[in-house]
């Protein structure tokens, strides 16, 4: 895993639950075939209400209609993300956007362990509300060396709580790549 | 020091003496269900992760019920299930209840009550966040996603961190027209959709050991919408008579201790509380029915492993009985044996099945159905602006269909009172 990640930010509020991520109806598709697996990309976060997917203007895509993928690497959102049901596609779904890092106030249990432990994106937690700080489309830097964010567009440093148990499955790239590092499986 | 049954049946999955909130700790799981949403790509996994050589750690203990997309077209959806069929073969499956053979039972949880696997003092791990539901039967059980239960199908092991436990008790007699849903929704709007997030819900009191298993159950299965790792109902009679009825297995029986340590304890008494809905578009958007009726709906949903047991239809059944439903009404058994029960149930003369068909109510197969929303051809989805009222138990937007949709989840009883009215309405009015 990369010890810096710059990218654009895309900011959502509150309670972004799995059905938002990655409505049901797409869960339909193979995770195995390529071009099937595409799918989960195009429709990342395409059930965020409108007036609330990139904030603070709101009516922005996550991904643009007709692409694949996102030009937003770090999402940023409030309480609560990824509450719902227990569909891996979710953190699979923003991975195939292209998303490496979400910043969050805290975290649905298994959205958390799903992100963690199929290495799809890194969630870390922050105790500062930063989706009033940080604008979709602002450039930020995360250092998972160090725990920080910072907003390159309005030069703000902010710290992340650190990733702590969990940071071994994180730096091991998931779960399986932990259990062979550490001889639990061969 | 103490320990709440969570970490009394988490000490014992884990082979320790103790365990306490915030441990890490690996746990022997004894039993892993999986479904056609979730099973195809946990199995992809599992073989990518162990190779051609891959075992199933137990396949005893391994329970797959496809429930979720079933009676559809898909093309998608039904390449799932072929799925799930090949591999229950390939690698013999016992426990493997196909779509249209008489195995086929419905939705996992309720299905997994029903077949004997909910064992008390045992850990459940589901490819399904609902999976909590057992926890009705003292158990622990909990969701995952497809790389940790692709993980258990290799190993038969998890980690977890242990919860606090938080506990919630009711005092006093049911009142009739309250229900265990009204229960459920009450506490979250108390403690909102991230209150328990990481922690375990503890029921007890009066009230909850007065009710069946099933409705149990409901009180259970709603508590990950409170962001609950688990519910847990501890052991009474009522629980070793269901079990004794399916299964001849033994268990041990887990008690909190006196002096275990809460995160937080919450006292009702029944007798205070109304019937309650949470409103679009979170289970924690609470209102009392009081403080809706009259909203006009257009649909009424009674399904679900919420709300689509034999107690919920039985609830339904006592208020829609010689009546007309005034908006489309769904009802939809959450499993093969509830829909048998239908037909065999009787209230006043007239079994349940008669009761709901005379009423003008569309009855469908078991599934998932439209609690999920599912493919455009699932029966009850929301379409277009449609006001639904539901006993299922997640109302986000655009989880039973369409993302314009309003969506209010209530319990059987004030379900059924609405669809007689065609407005939400509190079920004290039309019992
Ligand atoms: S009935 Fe609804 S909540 Fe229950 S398992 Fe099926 S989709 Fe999930």
């Amino acid at each position: 895993m990369e010890n810096i990640i710059v990218g654009k930010a895309f900011v959502l509020g509150d309670n972004i639950d799995t059905d938002q991520i990655i409505p049901a109806e797409h869960l339909v598709y193979s995770m195995d075939d390529e071009s099937e697996a595409k799918m989960y990309g195009k429709f990342a976060l395409s059930s965020v209400p409108q007036e609330k997917s990139g904030l603070p203007l709101g009516n922005i895509p996550f991904v643009a209609d007709g692409e694949l993928v996102s030009e937003y690497q770090i999402i940023i959102s409030g309480s609560n993300y990824g509450c719902g049901s227990s569909r891996e596609h979710a953190p699979y779904a923003l991975m195939k956007a292209g998303a490496k890092i979400i910043v969050a106030e805290s975290y649905a249990r298994i959205f958390y362990r799903n992100s963690v432990d199929g290495g799809f994106v890194v969630p870390y937690e922050c105790n500062e509300k930063l989706n009033d700080k940080i604008k979709t489309g602002d450039e930020v830097k995360v250092d998972i060396e160090n725990n920080t964010i910072t907003n390159i567009t309005a030069n703000e440093t902010y710290s992340l709580n650190p990733l702590g148990d969990v940071l071994p499955i994180v730096s091991a790239g998931g779960l399986f790549e932990y259990a062979r590092k550490t001889g639990m499986i061969e | 020091m103490g320990m709440t049954i969570t970490e009394k049946i988490l000490a014992k999955s884990a082979r320790k003496e103790t365990v306490k909130p915030g441990d890490n700790i690996w746990l022997n799981v004894d039993v892993l269900m999986t479904h056609d949403v979730c099973g195809p790509p946990t199995i992809a996994i599992w073989k990518k992760e162990f190779g051609k050589e891959a075992k199933i750690w137990d396949k005893d203990k391994l329970v797959i019920f496809p429930d979720h997309y079933i009676f559809t077209a898909n093309k998608h959806a039904n390449r799932n299930v072929d799925i799930l069929r090949d591999f229950a073969e390939e690698y013999n499956v016992d426990n493997y209840y196909d779509v249209g053979t008489a195995r086929y039972k419905g939705v996992c949880h309720i299905a997994l009550a029903e077949e004997g696997y909910n064992i008390p003092g045992t850990v459940l791990i589901g490819t399904d966040s609902h999976t909590c539901t057992s926890g009705a039967f003292g158990m622990f059980s909990t969701g995952v996603g497809n790389t940790d239960a692709a993980f258990i199908l290799g190993t038969g092991k998890i980690w977890e961190k242990v919860p606090e436990t938080m506990k919630f008790t009711f005092n006093g007699k049911m009142p009739n027209y309250l229900t265990a849903k009204d229960l459920i929704l009450q506490i979250l709007g108390d403690i909102t959709t991230d209150g328990a997030t990481y922690r375990a819900m503890e029921f007890d009191g009066e009230a909850v050991f007065s009710l069946s298993m099933n409705e149990r159950m409901t009180l259970c299965n709603m508590a990950i919408e409170g962001g609950g790792m688990n519910g847990i109902i501890p052991v009474d009679e009522v629980t070793e008579k269901y079990i004794a009825e399916r299964s001849d297995k033994t268990f041990d029986k887990f008690y909190s201790d006196d002096d275990a340590i809460y995160h937080s304890k919450y006292e009702y008494n029944v007798e205070d509380l109304v019937p309650m809905v949470a409103k679009p578009h979170s289970p924690d958007n609470k209102a009392t029915v009081r403080e809706v009726e009259g909203t006009p709906i257009t649909k009424a949903y009674i399904g679900s492993c919420t709300g689509g047991k034999i107690s919920d239809f039985r609830f339904a059944a006592k208020i829609l009985q010689g009546k007309k439903v005034a908006v489309t009404t769904f009802v939809v058994p959450a499993s093969t044996e509830v829909a048998k029960q239908l037909s065999t149930e009787m209230y006043n003369g007239q079994s349940l099945l008669e009761i709901f068909k005379s009423t003008g109510a569309i009855i469908a197969q078991s599934s998932c159905a439209a609690c999920l929303g599912g493919p455009d051809d699932t029966i009850g989805r929301t379409v277009g602006k449609d006001v639904t009222i539901s006993t299922t138990n997640r109302n986000f937007p655009g989880r039973m269909g369409s993302k314009e949709a309003d969506v209010y989840l209530a319990s059987p009883l004030t379900v059924a009172a609405s669809a007689v009215k065609g407005v939400i309405t509190d079920p004290r009015d039309v019992m």
